[in-house]
């Protein structure tokens, strides 16, 4: 097994260059450079030459690639287009923010949805079933925008007992409960975007799980249905289930952008839609990097898990 | 399956007489037949397919049934529903009701303009690497991770954002994304099938690589791929309404309903005018419920656990 | 009536000079790869260094248990997986060096039966496409005349033209190795390759299906290389048979001769396995082999039967006998009688 997590590994770095790659090749698609930070009105042409040379930007482009992974891995991402500040500090203020968002909308899917999924196991084909199937695609159907917008009315206007955004209450110091009651709607909303298919997930695992003999052998033992499903059955149902939030961390990134935008969360996703609109690329390639990273981090993450877990792939 | 009328092989003496036997022409069970029969036995799908026909209905004759021009700015300015606008206006005094019903077109168009662009690449890569293995594989397969590694919705908002956005960059960008998944999966049925005697006995049989690809393996691969396609349909709806609703998708004056729902981003809008942001959600939702349920009727009418 | 009731095939076919077939020290080693970077650290042989001939017009057997190597020589033979070593000569020409076309001309003289009639057949495509394809393929006939020769070759299979229109998984087993046995017939080959066309049918239809292989033969001229791992199928349909154990042939000869009078030991074996229906007729000498079967990756040193053979000398585990050249050869340093 140590060996398939080197090889593993092994694997991720051609992966991790051809992002980076990919990365740079994209930055090199947008428009503007960064000589337009230093014009001003009395700039000559000779001088905008001049410093083009200095930034190295008429070097063959191989060499920009490999300057530019070089400022990459010391910290270095350039400087924002629109506030001139570096983009890691840029960056590193809003990371706190989202990683917050992503985890709470995490622990708030799983704690819906591996009850449900299990209850839609146990009780399959009867009424409950229907009913968590339905949901669950709701769930996913439902576009997050128009549910957080929906959520925002019904219960910060309508009703009132919820901000409609951003992080803190203005004017206020903040504090723990303070960032919790501004939580609590966005983590949520953010959290059905992966609640809906997560139920599936549990439901299909719990039911192979359910029907295989070593649980027949618990019943016919003796002991109590609730103890046979959640001490014997959900132990190894939860296998897969773990595995999967590698998955689902791609897909809470670009949740986390919508809903960030909407509920004025100061976090990365609400940068980069401000970069977009202000198309300050460096921050934009910024994030776009980390991102990637992210997912990839969390990929070999899932496959090491998976391998640690499934005493198959122990023993190859 | 045994065969009325005809005797079973046990019977079936060893020099060549012919059996009396009806003619049953017709009755075969064709694989196309037995899927469509278990579709139509899921009542969720069947629903979905009836509210995506609407949907497409409407899409297809929205100039006829639209009371307005979408365009044409006559109406007052954020009007709330009234006779002559049924849904009232926009902000801008164009007819909410006439926008929502030609946004369809949209919706569908992207849905299935990119998943067929998408399903079109990933098939032949998949394939490719399926069949042909070794360093092609590889070489494949280390492409589809590294495009696999970046968030889907951030690599979109960024290159439409460079590219410009439009209708026709949002087809191309997700179409030219999205071919991943399709990818693994054809390469994953590639391989199994390649396994199996017939189509070794195609190769014995002097056929034509392209041949034994396209018209033996393939075909014992829709299955997957069209579940997937059908749920990628769904997204892609999803996915386009995002970008329009952060202003990086289709741009007024085309009406998307995820521009039509970009205003209520502000509380006021969102407040005072529900009728504006309302309808278009909803049309979102039951595009996308319906795709999804005739997904996953297709996936159980297709699961090869419960054929024969 | 059952495999083990039938009789022996008369000997009558008369070898000819020019062998169909030469197969020339063929070896097919598969590599086994370990470690973190995947290299190679042995390799499995299945099979290591065969040589016979094929003659035309006779049925030879390659007899031998699960994992001997017949299957992949079998399957080397119609090139479907290429040897590793060693040559495969098909009327003279040497099938490595055949060139793109040529090689699908040459493929459309030799054609395999399958194993297992439930993947031996695409699930998608009706009978009758599936038949009439390989002349189609080739150009060799329009879609009428394709169409006729299908009726016609399913008549002779014993299925029926209304069959055509039918998917596979609406026949049973039998039926459908019918239909392999028709397609393998489709292009006129010359040589038929049978791998095990009947260990996956039930008892009863297994004797049907070899009368009608044995009826095919003499009417379309076949020469047919059959693979089985029991000696009851092929003594009805086989010339010669030849005996495999561990990627080489122990012993190959006229099949009366094998069965009257087996020279190595691992023949005798095989022969005292096979189930006799008649219980007056079982008391024959029961030799029981001990131990398994070595593993393919690491042969045993000198003869490869040393291990398990109950006459085994000092010599046998130093060096490897081969087989020698007449016409009931035998690789053995002591062959029975």
């Amino acid at each position: 097994m140590f060996q398939y997590i080197i090889r593993r590994l092994l694997i991720a770095i051609p992966v991790l260059l051809g992002v980076t790659v990919f990365n740079f090749f994209i930055i090199n698609l947008a428009p503007g450079n960064p000589v337009d930070m230093y014009i001003n009105p009395d700039t000559t042409q000779a001088d905008i030459d001049a410093k083009k040379e200095a930034l190295g930007l008429n070097d063959p482009i191989y060499i920009q690639y490999f300057r530019w992974l070089g400022n990459l891995l010391q910290g270095d991402f350039g400087f924002s287009y629109t506030t001139y500040e570096p983009v890691l500090d840029l960056v590193l203020n809003r990371v706190g923010p989202t990683l917050l968002l992503m985890s709470t909308a995490l622990i708030i899917a799983y704690i819906i949805a591996i009850p449900i999924g299990i209850l839609s196991a146990t009780k399959q084909y009867s009424w409950i079933d229907y009913l968590t199937t339905t949901f669950s695609f709701l769930g996913v159907s439902i576009p997050n925008f128009f549910l957080g917008l929906g959520s925002i009315y019904v219960f910060a206007l309508v009703l009132n007992i919820l901000p409609t955004g951003g992080m803190f209450t203005l004017g206020s110091n903040g504090g723990f409960a303070d960032t919790l009651f501004h939580l609590i709607m966005p983590a949520a909303i953010l959290g059905t975007a992966i609640a809906g298919s997560t139920v599936r997930y549990v439901r299909s695992s719990m039911l192979e799980v359910l029907g295989q003999d070593y649980l027949r052998t618990a019943r016919a033992k003796g002991l109590k249905e609730f103890i046979v499903t959640n001490k014997h059955g959900l132990k190894n149902a939860l296998i897969p289930i773990i595995t999967i939030i590698g998955m689902e961390i791609p897909i809470l990134i670009g949740g986390a952008v919508v809903t960030e935008q909407i509920f004025q969360w100061p976090g990365l996703g609400q940068l980069t839609i401000q970069s977009i609109s202000s198309r300050d690329y460096p921050t934009l390639m910024a994030i776009n990097f980390i991102a990637a990273l992210a997912v990839l981090f969390s990929n070999l993450i899932t496959d090491i898990l998976y391998a640690v877990v499934d005493p198959r792939i122990k023993y190859n | 399956m045994s065969i009325p009328n005809v005797k079973m092989d046990t019977d079936l003496p060893v020099n060549n007489v012919v059996i009396p036997v009806q003619e049953q022409l017709g009755n075969e069970e064709s694989y196309l037949k037995l899927i469509t029969k278990r579709f139509f036995k899921h009542k969720l799908a069947v629903g979905g397919l009836i509210i995506f026909s609407l949907m497409v209905l409407i899409a297809v004759f929205a100039p006829v049934i639209a009371p307005h021009n979408p365009y044409s700015v006559d109406g007052e300015f954020a009007a709330p529903p009234s006779a002559v606008n049924i849904l009232g206006t926009d902000e801008v005094g164009r007819d909410l009701f006439s926008r929502l019903l030609y946004a369809a077109r949209v919706s569908l168009s992207v849905g299935v303009g990119a998943v067929a662009i998408y399903v079109a690449i990933g098939t032949i890569l998949g394939a490719i690497a399926g069949y042909f293995g070794k360093w092609v594989d590889m070489v494949i397969m280390r492409i589809t991770d590294i495009f696999m590694s970046f968030p889907y919705l951030m690599v979109i908002l960024v290159l439409v954002s460079i590219m410009g956005p439009s209708l026709f960059n949002v087809i191309l960008v997700l179409g030219l994304l999205g071919w991943p998944s399709i990818a693994r999966l054809v390469r994953g049925c590639v391989l199994t099938i390649k396994e199996m005697d017939y189509v070794k006995a195609g190769v014995a049989l002097g056929y034509s690589t392209p041949k034994i690809v396209f018209q033996h393996i393939l075909p014992n691969c829709i299955a997957p791929i069209l579940v997937n396609a059908t749920f990628g349909i769904a997204s892609a709806i999803i996915m386009e309404a995002s970008l329009s609703f952060l202003g990086m998708g289709v741009q007024p004056p085309t009406a998307s309903w995820g521009n039509m729902l970009n205003e209520a981003q502000s509380i006021t809008v969102l407040a005072t005018q529900p009728w504006l942001w309302i309808p278009p959600g909803v049309m979102i939702l039951l595009a996308v419920l319906s795709i999804n349920f005739m997904g996953d009727g297709l996936r159980d009418a297709m699961d090869p656990k419960s054929l024969k | 009536m059952s495999i083990e009731t039938l009789p022996i095939k008369d000997g009558i076919f008369k070898q000819q000079s020019q062998p169909l077939v030469e197969i020339q020290n063929l070896k097919k080693y598969y590599p086994i790869k370990k470690g973190i970077l995947s290299k190679t650290v042995g390799h499995v042989k299945a099979v290591d260094g065969l040589n016979f001939s094929i003659y035309p017009g006779e049925t030879i057997s390659l007899v031998g248990e699960s994992g001997c190597g017949k299957s992949t020589t079998g399957r080397a033979i119609v090139k479907l997986d290429p040897p590793t070593d060693g040559k495969v000569l098909f009327e003279g020409k040497d099938m490595a060096t055949i060139q793109h076309k040529e090689l699908r001309k040459i493929r459309t003289e030799m054609q395999i039966i399958f194993q297992d009639p439930y993947s031996s057949l695409n699930p998608r495509k009706r009978i009758g496409d599936l038949l009439a394809e390989p002349l189609i393929a080739h150009r060799l006939a329009t879609k009428e005349e394709a169409n006729k020769k299908v009726d016609q070759i399913l008549e002779i299979v014993g299925l029926t033209k209304f069959h055509k229109s039918r998917y596979p998984h609406e026949f049973s087993g039998g039926q459908r190795q019918r239909v392999g046995i028709a397609r393998a017939l489709m292009l006129n080959p010359k040589l038929i390759v049978c791998d095990e066309p009947v260990s996956a049918l039930d008892v009863s239809i297994q004797a049907q299906v070899l009368n009608l292989l044995k009826d095919l033969q003499k009417e379309f001229n076949l020469t047919y290389l059959f693979i089985a791992h029991g000696l009851g199928a092929v003594k009805y349909i086989s010339d010669r048979i030849a005996v495999m154990y561990l990627g080489k042939i122990v012993e190959i000869g006229k099949t009366e001769e094998i069965f009257k009078n087996p020279k190595h030991p691992y023949t005798k074996v095989l022969l005292s396995a096979y189930p006799i229906p008649n219980p007056h007729l079982r008391n024959r000498e029961r030799i029981v082999v001990e131990g398994d079967v070595p593993s393919p990756a690491n042969p045993p040193k000198g003869c490869r039967f040393h291990t398990r053979c109950p006459m085994a000398q000092a010599i046998c585990k130093e060096k490897e006998p081969l087989l020698n050249a007449t016409d009931h050869s035998v690789a053995c340093h002591f062959p029975l009688n």
